[in-house]
């Protein structure tokens, strides 16, 4: 099999070893015993976009994640597949998410979380060194697993751009270690079986993924999808190095919240994080 | 050469492979261990037959078309896949990927669809096998399918609107898989096309080889050279193109698929990758997927099954592009001539054959006729009043 893939030149390079800048200042802080808190924005929503991450920044993000909209987002839920319709509605693209990215000093690491076909069409060499220009140092590509990571690896890697890989309640134990072993930045552990978007309660499946990976582990273990708020947010963290926030911070953005709306909400989470 | 099986990640050349949430990539593992091992077993194979034969009415004929074929100068043959159960082609995939669910455990399906009649073949396979069904569709196909969306209700099936972009048959499959994320435990998706992550293209493939088999065997009866000069289908995902292509991709028939020029992945697009699969695809300077607009809901689609984009880059298969106004007097001439109201889906393919018919004087052409017009009767009567 690892032949036939190699003649295909879907080889996946080994992660280098050492970990880059954003997993590096993720690491740091987790060593010094805070939970870790990553916010994700959607780029282009609004004119006042750059303020709401600056806002999230200040309130007590430790990574933020722009989210580069595109068309056909498969793994994401309604508030996020709004936001994406209504930036794209506005003129977004990836070129100016970007080129408005280059001028938001946040002062803290940033990811960029898009759909594979955005880097593709533009060229996995020319998509990588576009984000590094814009600041950016770690990519979330969910529509590319293991199996199709490595040409896009082949390309980020040198560029200084971390690719983060997804770890999903579904993965055999066999196939875990892989995962990890070629996510870099941190790992995305996915706290269910669904989509993006807000949860009445923390499903226990996130305690299960985040347990699994800690033990396997010690790069930073953050859980997504299905973390809704500042309890849900403490209450895995108990077990994961920290959470990921999309949906419940895009909801308060999509129903015109503001900066300040965004601030006061991570705000709180943070405050949550460090009770804990 | 035959259609060859695609490569281990799932490649057609450089089209294909499994571009799919991390959730996912277990569950479409364990559907291509299971395909493989259904369809190397005989017990499968007799059970999926007898299906075919006793419920689906398989084998389908092939009907000349004598006074067509005069007023065109070219001889039309059609392979009447609008006499299966359920009025077409959709039936033999579907009826494939039930019983694969089955025995693969799985007691629901969710489907796609997008002129509904592979929503209305799903809740047929559903209610035979007594399985759950839901079906994902988009709110504008709704509207213009309503006679199919109320067979998949009479069916059992759960019909839900897709809201989102376009609200067509693209939506649908993004529903359609972000349902499956969240239910793969028991839920099979019933993808509808040779499109989607590998195994799909290929194993969708597979279950409709049955009208390439036929066509063959059938044309040697009926034609003197045995094999057709040309044999064309309508392209949206392409099922029906791949079906009918593969029993004569080893002869001389020239391949010719039929796309809506409003939807034209092969004619129009570039390789992209979206719902699974890197193939052609039409979108904008970003790689933003663009919206298909078709008088056919079932074509409505900017994408395409990766085996046609490798076999139209390798020159196997050729693709033309036919309009909605070309595609209408087309339904209406088959209808008059031959007393056969074709859906609008293959009226495409024949639209091509009657723009072409100088081009193509004297010779054969083999029409898959993919499904028939009853569900687009009501869309014809508002626009031909």
């Amino acid at each position: 099999m690892s032949a036939s893939l190699a003649d295909e030149g879907l080889v996946i390079p080994d992660a280098p070893t050492e970990p880059g800048e954003f997993e590096h200042s993720l690491r740091s802080l987790r060593d010094s015993g805070r939970k870790l808190l990553v916010a994700y924005v959607t780029g282009g929503l609004h004119d006042e976009w750059p303020d709401v991450v600056r806002a999230v920044a200040d309130a007590g993000a430790d990574a933020i994640e722009i989210g580069i909209p595109f068309s056909d987002p498969v793994m994401d839920g309604p508030i996020i597949q709004e936001a994406s319709e209504l930036a794209l509605r506005d003129g977004a693209s990836p070129v100016t998410v970007l080129d408005t990215l280059r001028t938001i000093d946040a002062g803290v690491p940033l990811a960029v979380m898009t759909y594979y076909n955005l880097a593709f069409h533009m060229g996995h060499e020319r998509f990588a060194s576009s984000l590094y220009e814009a600041g950016v140092r770690a990519a979330i590509l969910p529509d590319l697993p293991l199996e199709e990571v490595g040409p896009w690896a082949r390309a980020a890697d040198p560029a200084g751009i971390e690719t983060v890989m997804l770890a999903a309640p579904t993965a055999p134990d066999e196939r875990l270690p892989r995962v990890v072993a070629r996510s870099r930045g941190f790992v995305y552990a996915v706290g269910l079986l669904g989509v993006t978007g807000e949860r009445d309660a923390l499903a226990a499946s996130s305690l299960v993924i985040a347990r699994r990976l800690k033990a396997i582990t010690d790069k930073p273990v953050l859980v997504g999808v299905g973390v809704s708020n500042a309890q849900q947010a403490a209450e895995v963290s108990q077990v994961a190095d920290g959470c990921v926030i999309g949906s419940a911070l895009m909801r308060r953005v999509v129903a015109g919240e503001g900066p300040a709306g965004a601030g006061a909400f991570i705000a709180e989470v943070r405050a949550a994080l460090d009770a804990s | 050469m035959s259609l060859s099986e695609p490569s281990a990640s799932g490649r057609f050349g450089e089209f294909g492979g499994r571009y799919v949430p991390e959730t996912l990539v277990p569950a479409c593992q364990e559907l291509e261990a299971a395909f493989r091992d259904a369809w190397a077993d005989q017990t499968f194979r007799d059970e999926l037959d007898a299906l075919l034969a006793d419920y689906a009415g398989r084998p389908s004929p092939i009907t000349e078309c004598h006074r067509l074929s005069e007023e065109l100068g070219v001889r039309v043959l059609l392979k009447r896949e609008d006499l299966n159960h359920t009025g077409s082609h959709k039936i033999n995939n579907v009826l494939g990927q039930a019983l694969l669910a089955k025995r693969m455990g799985k007691t629901r399906l969710v489907a796609e669809t997008g002129a509904g009649q592979h929503g209305v073949a799903s809740a047929t396979a559903a209610a035979l096998m007594g399985m759950e069904c839901k079906v994902f569709m988009g709110e504008v196909d709704m509207e213009r399918q309503a006679l199919n969306v109320f067979r998949m209700k009479l069916l059992g099936a759960e019909v839900v609107p897709a809201m989102s972009g376009s609200r067509t048959l693209k939506d649908a499959v993004n529903e359609a898989m972000r349902d499956w994320v969240a239910t793969v435990e028991n839920t099979h998706y019933c993808l509808g096309s040779v499109m989607g992550p590998h195994p799909y293209p290929w194993m969708v493939r597979e279950f409709h080889t049955v009208i390439g088999k036929e066509s063959r065997e059938q044309c040697a009866k009926l034609l003197e050279n045995e094999i057709p000069d040309v044999v064309t289908a309508c392209v949206g995902g392409g099922s029906n193109a791949i079906g009918i292509f593969s029993g004569f991709a080893d002869t001389t028939a020239e391949l010719v698929g039929v796309e809506p020029a409003g939807g034209a992945a092969v004619g129009r697009g570039v390789p992209g990758v979206v719902h699974g699969m890197k193939s052609y695809l039409m979108q904008d300077e970003f790689g933003q997927v663009q919206e298909a607009h078709s008088i056919s809901a079932g074509l409505d689609y900017p994408g395409v099954g990766p085996e046609h984009s490798h076999l139209s880059s390798i020159g196997r298969a050729r693709y033309e592009q036919v309009t909605d106004a070309e595609v209408i007097e087309a339904f209406q001439l088959l209808s008059r001539t031959e007393g056969i109201i074709p859906a609008l889906e293959p009226a495409h393919a024949l639209a091509w054959v009657i723009r072409d018919r100088a081009k193509l004087a004297g010779k054969t052409v083999l029409l898959n006729m993919s499904g028939r017009g009853d569900k687009d009767v009501a869309q014809m009567m508002e626009i031909l009043g």
